[in-house]
């Protein structure tokens, strides 16, 4: 925008030095962790002094770390096999009614996104207290599955938005209830958004630190509730191991979305 | 397969408070080819799509040979339909589109392979079926919808503006073709257009709508020939309405009392091509314009300045070129083409 | 006129609107069973005592302590302070980021939008190895002699800030860099022709048409701000205690379930001011913009 402003070297030199900082802070604390996790020492020195893959071995033969990575995945896979499917159905609903009820739907179903996570947590504690639920696999499943479900329409909402309805109309003349309008034309059509909403969903549920932390526990403990009290209690280069890892899949993940969107 | 006749009775349909149908009643019979002409926002969508099942009406009946069907889901009506833009299925084949109702039949898959080969055959698209949906061009895509409309022999076929996506020429074509299909099926066809050239050239009968109501439903001809409304008139071709008055009979009998509609290309220049009970109207040359296959000349009628065109074959327009603005003219018309308008009669 | 509605048509329409309401239901049940009815729990459970008896002594208490009074000021300084950086920062990231060209423009967003993309417990510990005691930023510092102690930048205020603003950046960033965006090229061209200065186009052209967006990027940093978790609980240290900090040891260490509840009932009420304010400002703007127009 400022190229159509004619001689402005001197404030775009000022301009890009002071961008060119604000991406390093951005980017600074994702990268530390990078070489860190392959330092040969218990220290955290950078650069390190030697390189090794010891804190990977640490992290691979922990089986407290081990139950962990599991569990995250599966509440991931779970979470996607659950909010996606209702998203798209809820979707379609928001799509089809329009007016005042789909403005209400849609603002109610949204609503996980904006309240603080805090609360989320501490409400969802009391109620799965009062059912002998915390620190089951079903508890986090439906804090993570609610808070997928936005993630999931706002990927959904615009495809469906830009689906030609008439034909669903065509597929039903030809003989199409509605489930199999929705089985045979729309879910294969929105094919590249359908996994765009489930690898954000898996992510949503994979990234969840607050309800992790207050809901899950013992052998049900996610990736992000470990990392959490480790933190607190003393750190070292595992965390770092872990955190590579964990950026890794999620940085693949979002190619993966990127990559399929644009093809 | 056994084509039914179509029952629309008394179907009104509103949005808010806009009228989209208003009380709109008509018979089709069985095997016939019947169009709904109208401008822009007539409601011949809404009709169609009613019958289809996809606009639910507000009251009224709607009625298949004897049954009723107006509250039937539209899965169940078991009628064809061909879609302005088509709405083919882009991630299945052409195959596979024109299979897919035989496949929602529950019909075994080789036959309804065959059946569907078949069908593609008969819409010259043998060879297609393994193409994607995107790789065909427009009139391609047209006949798959044609096929998959068809392929499953419904008794009824609806077509909302087929062939407006396509040139000229590819239209003339279709068109031929499509009034082909229909007298080798024999199944009763709703067909939708505003090209009143297209209604004139493919239908059995013609079913005039405007705001949501019937104004004229009859034989091409008649509907030109003899309109009923003065909308339908001039929404049918370049039509003049004469006030009474303005005409006088060339055998000097008394001339009608009604408005009268005559069409521009009904007139003469020459006295002797018209009978002796045409009639004669006589004004002057306001403006001329040479068309390629004829003239068209404005005349401002003698007594109150009406203005009214005149479409004179190039054939017999030898004179036409030499015409000057301001000169008079007296432009003829035969008996036959001088249609006193039904509304206007007292 | 037409005639008057068939009763079973209108039944027919109602029926069919119901089909397409119950497609949302399983969504909204779980919606409701994990997001409303745990609110509404919240609301109890602060009217109840440790054995199950109604009180209002959890509010009592609550409200006059002074650690909830300092709670709610550490809340809104690091969502005010945060908010203030991010505007710092982030208006003339999106203003450079505008005026570049699409391609390079596309690629850089890429690397902004990484930390968003990377879990916040990694962006945690990775600020935790910058700035601690013996951390890498305090190595650079003495060992180039700029200072001679190491400073205390984490486990208190600034080190909380610091991660709450590399959080929020890349969130107020996109409304930011999405208003500068649509902005119109040539009225920068037709401002400078009339011979406005570099700073005098940015004043009264750029950030005129980008207000939107800093209002909504702000609107973003405070919902998310005020309700803030891992980051104080972490790079505060236990010496930063805004509002969720304390309801989460209120909870977990003194397993004081109605005081939790009324602590989660005070940062609704905060958040559901600022929304109103916000919204509030956002009508006003409007209105003024009109009356100019
Ligand atoms: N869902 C709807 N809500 C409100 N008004 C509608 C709706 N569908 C149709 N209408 C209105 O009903 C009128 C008739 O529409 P319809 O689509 O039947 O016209 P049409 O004769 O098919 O016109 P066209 O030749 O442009 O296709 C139009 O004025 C249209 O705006
Ligand atoms: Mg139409």
């Amino acid at each position: 925008m400022l190229e159509a402003y004619p001689d402005n070297r001197l404030s775009r030199i000022f301009l890009w030095g002071f961008s060119a900082l604000v991406m390093a802070f951005l980017m600074l604390p994702t990268l530390v962790v990078v070489p860190l996790s392959f330092s040969a020492s218990n220290l955290l020195e950078f650069p390190p002094r030697a390189y090794s893959l010891r804190w990977y071995e640490t992290f691979f033969g922990s089986a407290t770390w081990m139950a962990a990575l599991r569990t995250s995945l599966i509440l991931g896979t779970l979470t996607a096999m659950v909010a996606v499917p209702l998203g798209l159905l809820a979707c379609i609903s928001i799509n089809r009614l329009g007016g005042k009820a789909a403005v209400t739907i849609q603002g109610v179903l949204l609503t996980p996104s904006i309240v603080p996570g805090i609360l989320l947590a501490i409400g969802l504690f009391f109620v799965l207290a009062a059912q002998r639920l915390v620190g089951t696999l079903f508890g986090v499943l439906v804090g993570h599955v609610v808070l997928a479900i936005p993630v999931a329409c706002i990927v959904l909402l615009p495809a469906l938005a830009r689906f030609d309805w008439n034909q669903v109309q065509a597929a039903r003349s030809l003989g199409a209830n509605w489930a199999r309008a929705i089985g045979g034309i729309i879910v294969p059509q929105l094919h590249i958004s359908l996994l765009s909403a489930t690898l954000m969903a898996f992510l949503t549920s994979l990234d969840e630190s607050v309800i992790s932390i207050f809901i899950s526990s013992g052998r049900n403990s996610t990736m992000p509730k470990l990392m959490f009290l480790s933190l607190r209690d003393q750190i070292d280069p595992t965390i770092a191991a872990i955190s590579t890892l964990w950026t890794a899949i999620v940085v693949a993940v979002v190619l993966i979305v990127t990559l399929r969107r644009k093809s | 397969m056994e084509s039914l006749p179509i029952t629309i009775d008394s179907v009104s349909k509103s949005y808010g408070t806009y009228v989209a149908l208003d009380d709109v009643s008509l018979d089709i019979q069985a095997g016939e080819f019947l169009t709904l002409l109208g401008p822009s926002g007539s409601g011949k969508t809404t009709l169609l799509m009613a019958l289809a099942g996809f606009v639910r009406p507000d009251s009224g009946k709607l009625l298949l040979g004897d049954r009723d069907i107006t509250r039937l889901a539209p899965n169940k009506r078991d009628i064809g339909i061909v879609f302005q833009n088509y709405a083919l299925f882009p991630h299945m084949n052409v195959l596979a589109n024109v299979a897919y109702p035989l496949a929602l039949r529950k019909m075994p898959k080789a036959e309804a392979r065959r059946r569907a080969l078949d069908t593609l055959a008969r819409v010259k698209l043998e060879g297609l079926s393994e193409r994607n949906i995107a790789a065909l061009s427009g009139g391609q895509r047209q006949r798959v919808a044609l096929a998959r409309a068809i392929v499953f022999e419904p008794r009824v076929m609806l077509m909302d503006e087929p062939l407006s996506a396509l040139d000229k020429n590819l239209r003339e074509t279709m068109q031929y073709e499509i009034r082909r299909l229909h007298d080798d099926l024999g199944i009763t066809t709703i067909y939708v257009t505003h090209d009143q050239r297209e209604a004139l050239i493919m239908s059995d009968r013609i079913a005039v709508m405007n705001s949501g109501r019937i104004q004229q439903i009859d034989t091409p001809q008649r509907i030109y020939d003899r309109p009923s409304t003065r909308f339908v008139a001039e929404f049918m071709g370049e039509a003049n309405i004469v006030a009474p008055g303005l005409v006088r009979r060339i055998d000097g009998a008394d001339a009608s009392r009604a408005t009268l509609m005559i069409r521009a290309e009904s007139f003469h220049l020459d006295e002797k091509l018209v009978g002796r009970d045409g009639i004669a109207l006589e004004g002057t040359l306001r403006a001329k314009a040479f068309r390629g296959e004829n003239w068209l000349l404005t005349l401002a009628l003698d007594g109150g300045g009406q203005e009214v065109l005149v479409c004179i074959p190039a054939a017999l327009a030898s004179g036409c070129g030499e015409l000057a603005t301001g000169q008079r003219v007296t432009a003829y018309a035969p008996a036959a083409k001088v249609h006193p308008l039904p509304e206007t009669i007292a | 006129m037409t005639a008057t509605a068939d009763p079973a048509l209108a039944a027919d329409a109602l029926r069919e609107r119901r089909f397409f309401l119950s497609l949302s239901l399983p969504a909204l049940f779980i919606v409701g069973l994990a997001a409303i009815l745990p609110i509404l729990w919240i609301i109890r459970q602060s009217f109840l005592t440790t054995g199950g008896e109604y009180t209002f002594g959890n509010y009592e208490k609550v409200l006059s302590s002074g650690l909830t009074w300092s709670a709610l000021v550490t809340t809104l300084e690091l969502s005010l302070a945060t908010l203030a950086i991010c505007i710092l920062l982030g208006t003339p990231l999106a203003l450079a980021l505008a005026s570049a060209r699409p391609r390079v423009a596309n690629v850089l967003m890429a690397f902004v939008m990484l930390p968003l993309w990377t879990s916040i417990l990694v962006r945690t510990y990775g600020w935790l190895v910058l700035l601690r005691r013996d951390g890498l930023i305090n190595a650079a510092l003495t060992g180039s002699g700029l200072t001679a102690e190491p400073l205390p930048l984490v486990y208190n205020f600034t080190g909380t800030l610091i991660g709450m603003v590399h959080y929020m950046l890349p969130l107020f960033l996109l409304p930011v860099y999405a208003a500068m965006r649509d902005i119109d090229a040539n009225l920068i061209r037709a401002s400078s022709s009339m011979g406005a200065s570099l700073g005098q186009v940015i004043r009264t052209v750029i950030l005129p048409l980008s207000a939107g967006g800093i209002f909504s990027g702000s609107t973003i940093v405070f919902i998310y701000t005020i309700g803030f978790f891992i980051t104080p609980a972490v790079l505060g240290g236990g010496k930063v205690n805004p509002l969720s900090t304390r309801i989460e040891r209120t909870l977990s260490t003194f397993q004081d379930w109605g005081s939790a509840s009324v602590l989660g009932i005070l940062l609704l009420i905060v958040m559901a001011m600022i929304g109103v304010m916000f919204l509030a400002a956002r009508r006003l703007s409007t209105r003024n913009g009109a009356a100019h127009a």
